[in-house]
Order: structure tokens, then C-alpha cells, then sequence
């Protein structure tokens, strides 16, 4: 449980949850339900009398901060409790992950101290001087590069979405995860900047030959995937900074790949080298790891692709359905194959379904907001989200998942996610 | 009269400039001339990779006997006495699990390459210390992982050649190209579900 802090002066309510989640949807509810509720009325405003007359409160009759307090502006200290949170499937924390708090966020952007983290030998701090590209094997002419020249080609900036492999590995089985940020929180957007690969890669020449490229970290694991060329030659993008600002370190500082819809771990961070060669490298990172295990024992190599996924994060585990009444159901959807053309909510388990609204701009391989109205009654609802890209593909139920790749194929979960909300509305995860 | 001929001179002369402001040394065929040439020299202790193939393998060799050793100091103690695992992955055992209820991956049932093994170890382990131990301790201790799996008889010993010559026993286990989409889920709108 957590201290008492965001919601102070508020509502005064005292029958709010501790969980700050859950509070603030309840404020959000009271506010609705009522703009000014009386105290202790959460969830039954209509027994609320005349509001209580608005005091003057002490930030309007004294001076605030002045500014730069603090020069790199941080949140509102409110907001403390909108963090990433770490997994507790890992025996340390170097090679480990945490989750983006998807249930917090809104729009289409994951703020950069929000994005999740995903590392195999910790964070390291280099120094941009002295960090250098490598390009080199099946090239004209090897190349190395200082961070300084590579800002130095022509610039592109796209906004795309970077998901774990792992999200969502935790609901094969069972429904496992408490929140939308335990069950899909290893999801981020960013806008991403740098110089597309390709241009590096021409002009170091690639030989005909050419048909794969190891990308290697500079980390403690010196990460390396491989990549193929039409990949890279695509819409691959060597990159420095993110939403603005420079690469954060977890992200990769100074310097990472981006390969937009691809599974998170092949967007190697703290980028050093790249080698085109003939073949695949058959690394630790795509034999041992991120392979895909089918229930006749042979394992899918090379699964790229993350596939088109939604789910909603607004009513979302772990938070209440604050009265009956008017609600905006808010999810996120994506995929790694284009754009999403369709998002369909369905607040019956499944049985019946509404097309919801998309909010602009819907960017290929990107997260698309969307948004349905929904009054609620006040009955047991299960609420699902079910994402429709541009090839046509329809997100899968986790039945056909299941009947598709058994239940050891770890990644690449993507199936619809469903939201019990129980008549005093608390919400939980279920297998609906 | 300015004639479209003159216009496409004059095109050409301003491209011309643009490009050698753009690209000064264009005579080198490359477009930005950014970046500086270098040698496998200049890359050496980068360019440590090593693929299927074994290119890439340094000199050296370690046995099974000395890899015990190796094991011993610097991976029992998160991988197990004898790769059994805990705290961090196994590394031992599993052979025949893949396709039943509870399957095990490890070193000697899952991995389809020998050489993937010194590439990681080299690079990665232990992991306290990357980069820390020698080619010859990442032979043995390669060599010794792999008798540990039943995969090397007792006495081998590993070097460049001999290490890709390794079969692993799930070698063919992987398929790609990757196979998906693989579901066909449909857009039912009402009813749906019986």
C-alpha cells in the first residue's frame, strides 16, 4: 500500500483505496459523477448536497516556484507513483526488465523517463566522444564513425513503437498480471531521430553478398542480433535521440538501432558494430533465447514481426469503475506489420462488439489511440479490445494462440486482453 | 533567349555545386564522405564474433579437463556445481523434453550451435567479468559444457577447427522463415462465440 499523497484536498474522501491507481480513477469518477462531490460520497455523488463553498487555496495567495527549480523539469511531485515498476521473474537486476505504467499515460507518447527497460548486462555510461560505429565485412570500404559525424547525415524522425518480445508472456497460462503495466507494460512510443541505415550502409558499400547484418552493443552483454539486409535497407533507422532529447542512457546513449515493429531486443542499444555478412550469426540472442518453442519440440527462429495487439488501459486492472454512469473506455493498439485500420470493443466478454474511435495521427507501426463511450450499469462486464491492421489481420483470442503454438512458445503474446469489472467495480484481469 | 537547353546547363552546374558542397571527396564514391576507413587492425578486439562457420575463432585450444576448472572458478556458482542451474539459467540436461509438457532448454537440448557457445562466453561471461577470461579458458570451458551434455567424450579437446565440427543435438531443431501469421481470427461483431 502506498502513502496518501496525489489525491490530498480533493475529495477529502476517506473510503478512496490506498492504490494510487485506483484513486485516481476514482477522482476521475467523483469529478464526473458530480464535479464536487461531498466528502465521503465517492461512488453515490446523488447523495451529495449543495457543494461545499471553494476556499482560496494557499498556491493562489503566495508566490510559487521560481524558475529552474529544477533546470531538467520533472514531474509534478503528485505524480510520484507514476513510475516504471520492475518484474520479479528475474534473479538480478542487471539483466532484467520494467514496465512502462501504460494505465497512467495518455495519448500516443511514453514520456522518455517512462519507456521500458529491457537490459542483458546493465546500463552503461559511455562517453559520446568516445564511442564509435564500426561498419565492416561484406563492405567496399569498413567505416567507423564518432557520434559527431553520424549527426551529420541527413536526419529523419518517425514515431514508432518499441514492444518486448516478453510482453505479455506472463497470460499464456494464466491470467497472472495485476495491472495493464504487469501484463503489457513492456510497450513504449517514442518519436525517433537519427540517419536511416540504409544511407550508412551505402556508403559503405554492401557487397551483393551481403544478406545479413550483426548489430553488437558496446554493454556488458555486447548484445548482438541479426538483422536481414532488406531490413535494414527498409526502414531501419541508426538513432540518438528520442522525443527531442538525446538517447536516454537506458535507451541506448549514445547510440541504438531502430527497427520499426520488429520485437524490442533486436533494436540493439549502445550500438558499435555492425557486420554484413552471407548468413545469420546464430547468436546467444536468437538461438538460446527469443526462439519461439511449438509443442512438437521444434522452435521458430527469426519471429521478427510483432504482430497487431490492443489492449485497454482505461478501466484496467488494479483500478475501480467509480460509479455507475458515463466512462470512456481508452486503449492502446499497434502492429509491426503497418497501420491499425480497426479497434472493436466489446464490454461483454467477447459476444458483442462496437468499433471504436481512432485518434489522429494513426502512423504505420505506431500505437493508435482509441476511445469508445460507455455507460455503465452498474452490472458485471468483461471488456475487451480487438485490433484489425492493414494486411487484414484480426488480433487473435488467446484460444487460438494456444491452439496455433501451444503454451511454451514464451513470446510474442498477443492475444485479446480481457477486464473483469465486478459490480462494486473493481477490476481484475480474467481469462474470459 | 533562355532556352531549355540553358536551363538544363544551368541545372547541371548548380547540382554540381550542391553535390560538392554536400560531398567534397565524391571521387571516393561515397556520397557524405563522413566516417573514417579502417582496418581489421583498428577493429581487432571488437570483431569478436563467431558464427556457424568458426570464422573469427582465435588461436588456442582448452580441454575438457582444464574447462572443469575454469567452470569451477568463475560459472558454478550461478549455474550450478555441474550446470544444473540456479540462481541464473541451466545449462545441463533436457535432451528429449522439447516437446512434452514441462520442456527444458539448455546448452546441450537446445542450442543448434557449437560455436554459439564460445561467441557468448567470450563476450558475455562470466558476468561479473566479461571479456575476462582467455581464449583458451573459453575453449575448455566450451569443451567442458558440452561433455557435461554428453555432447564430447571426456578427453576432448577444442580448438578452431575442431569446435565447428561440433553437432549439436538440436542442430535442425529451429524453422525459419518465420511461419506467422499463423491464426485467422474474424471480425464477429454480435453474437459471436458459439
Amino acid at each position: 500500500m502506498t502513502k496518501k499523497t496525489r489525491d490530498e484536498g480533493d475529495t477529502g474522501t476517506d473510503t478512496a483505496p490506498a492504490d494510487p491507481r485506483r484513486r485516481r480513477f476514482m477522482r476521475d469518477a467523483a469529478m464526473l459523477a458530480g464535479a464536487a462531490a461531498a466528502p465521503g460520497a465517492v461512488g453515490s455523488a446523488l447523495a451529495a448536497g449543495k457543494p461545499e463553498p471553494l476556499a482560496v487555496p494557499s498556491w493562489t495567495t503566495q508566490q510559487g516556484s521560481p524558475i529552474l527549480t529544477p533546470a531538467y523539469g520533472m514531474p509534478s511531485k503528485f505524480e510520484k507513483d507514476v513510475v516504471r515498476r520492475p518484474t520479479d521473474l528475474t534473479p538480478t537486476d542487471l539483466s532484467s526488465w520494467s514496465f512502462t505504467p501504460l494505465q497512467d499515460l495518455n495519448g500516443m507518447i511514453t514520456p522518455n523517463g517512462l519507456v521500458y527497460e529491457r537490459h542483458h548486462g546493465g546500463v552503461p555510461a559511455i562517453h559520446p566522444s568516445e564511442h564509435r560505429l564500426v561498419v565492416h565485412g561484406l563492405v567496399e570500404q569498413p567505416l567507423m564513425f564518432t557520434i559527431d559525424e553520424l549527426m551529420r547525415f541527413p536526419q529523419v524522425s518517425m514515431i514508432r513503437f518499441l514492444e518486448c518480445s516478453g510482453n505479455t508472456l506472463t497470460e499464456w497460462k494464466s491470467a497472472t498480471g495485476t495491472t495493464v503495466q504487469d501484463t503489457h507494460g513492456l510497450l513504449s512510443c517514442c518519436e525517433w531521430t537519427g540517419v536511416p541505415l540504409s544511407t550508412v550502409l551505402k556508403e559503405a558499400g554492401v557487397q551483393p553478398e551481403g544478406k545479413w547484418i550483426l548489430a553488437e552493443g558496446a554493454d556488458a552483454a555486447a548484445m548482438t542480433r541479426s538483422i536481414p539486409m532488406d531490413k535494414a535497407m527498409d526502414d531501419a533507422l541508426l538513432c540518438y535521440a528520442q522525443n527531442g532529447e538525446a538517447l536516454r542512457p537506458e535507451q541506448g546513449y549514445p547510440l541504438r538501432l531502430i527497427l520499426p515493429g520488429y520485437e524490442g531486443n533486436t533494436q540493439i542499444k549502445w550500438l558499435r558494430r555492425l557486420e554484413v555478412g552471407s548468413e545469420p550469426y546464430m547468436t546467444r540472442e536468437e538461438t538460446s533465447k527469443y526462439t519461439d518453442l511449438m509443442p512438437d519440440g521444434t522452435a521458430r527462429q527469426f519471429t521478427y514481426i510483432m504482430e497487431a495487439k490492443s489492449v485497454i488501459t482505461s478501466p484496467s486492472g488494479g483500478q475501480r469503475v467509480g460509479g455507475k454512469g458515463f466512462h470512456e473506455i481508452r486503449g492502446l493498439a499497434w502492429s509491426g506489420r503497418g497501420r491499425i485500420t480497426r479497434v472493436d470493443v466489446s464490454v461483454d466478454g467477447g459476444r458483442n462488439w462496437e468499433t471504436a474511435e481512432l485518434d489522429d495521427p494513426v502512423l504505420p507501426r505506431c500505437v493508435t489511440r482509441f476511445r469508445l463511450p460507455w455507460r455503465w450499469s452498474g452490472a458485471e462486464a468483461v471488456l475487451q479490445s480487438r485490433a484489425i491492421d492493414e494486411t487484414g489481420y484480426v488480433q487473435p483470442t488467446r484460444e487460438q494462440l494456444i491452439d496455433a503454438r501451444g503454451l511454451d512458445y514464451v513470446y510474442h503474446y498477443n492475444g485479446i486482453q480481457s477486464w473483469h469489472v465486478a459490480p462494486d467495480g473493481e477490476v481484475t484481469n480474467v481469462h474470459a | 533567349m533562355f532556352t531549355r537547353k540553358h536551363a538544363i546547363a544551368a541545372f547541371a552546374v548548380l547540382a554540381g555545386l550542391a553535390l560538392a558542397g554536400a560531398a567534397g571527396a565524391a571521387d571516393n564514391g561515397r556520397t557524405y564522405d563522413l566516417g573514417t576507413p579502417v582496418t581489421h587492425e583498428t577493429i581487432a578486439k571488437w570483431d569478436i564474433d563467431v558464427p556457424p562457420s568458426g570464422k573469427g575463432l582465435p588461436e588456442g585450444s582448452g580441454s575438457v579437463a582444464q574447462g572443469r576448472e575454469v567452470y569451477a572458478k568463475n560459472c558454478a556458482s550461478c549455474h550450478g556445481e555441474k550446470g544444473e542451474g540456479g540462481p541464473m539459467n541451466r545449462l545441463v540436461g533436457g535432451r528429449g523434453t522439447l516437446a512434452s509438457d514441462s520442456p527444458v532448454k539448455t546448452v546441450g537440448s537446445y542450442w543448434p550451435d557449437a560455436t554459439t557457445v564460445f561467441d557468448y562466453v567470450h563476450r558475455a561471461m562470466p558476468f561479473t567479468a566479461p571479456e575476462s577470461l582467455s581464449a583458451h579458458q573459453v575453449y575448455a570451458v566450451t569443451a567442458y559444457l558440452l561433455h557435461l551434455n554428453g555432447i564430447v567424450p571426456a578427453d576432448a579437446t577444442l580448438d578452431r577447427e575442431s569446435l565447428p565440427e561440433v553437432k549439436m543435438p538440436n542442430r535442425d531443431g529451429f524453422v525459419s522463415p518465420d511461419p506467422r501469421p499463423d491464426t485467422d481470427n474474424t471480425a464477429c461483431m454480435e453474437d459471436c462465440g458459439d
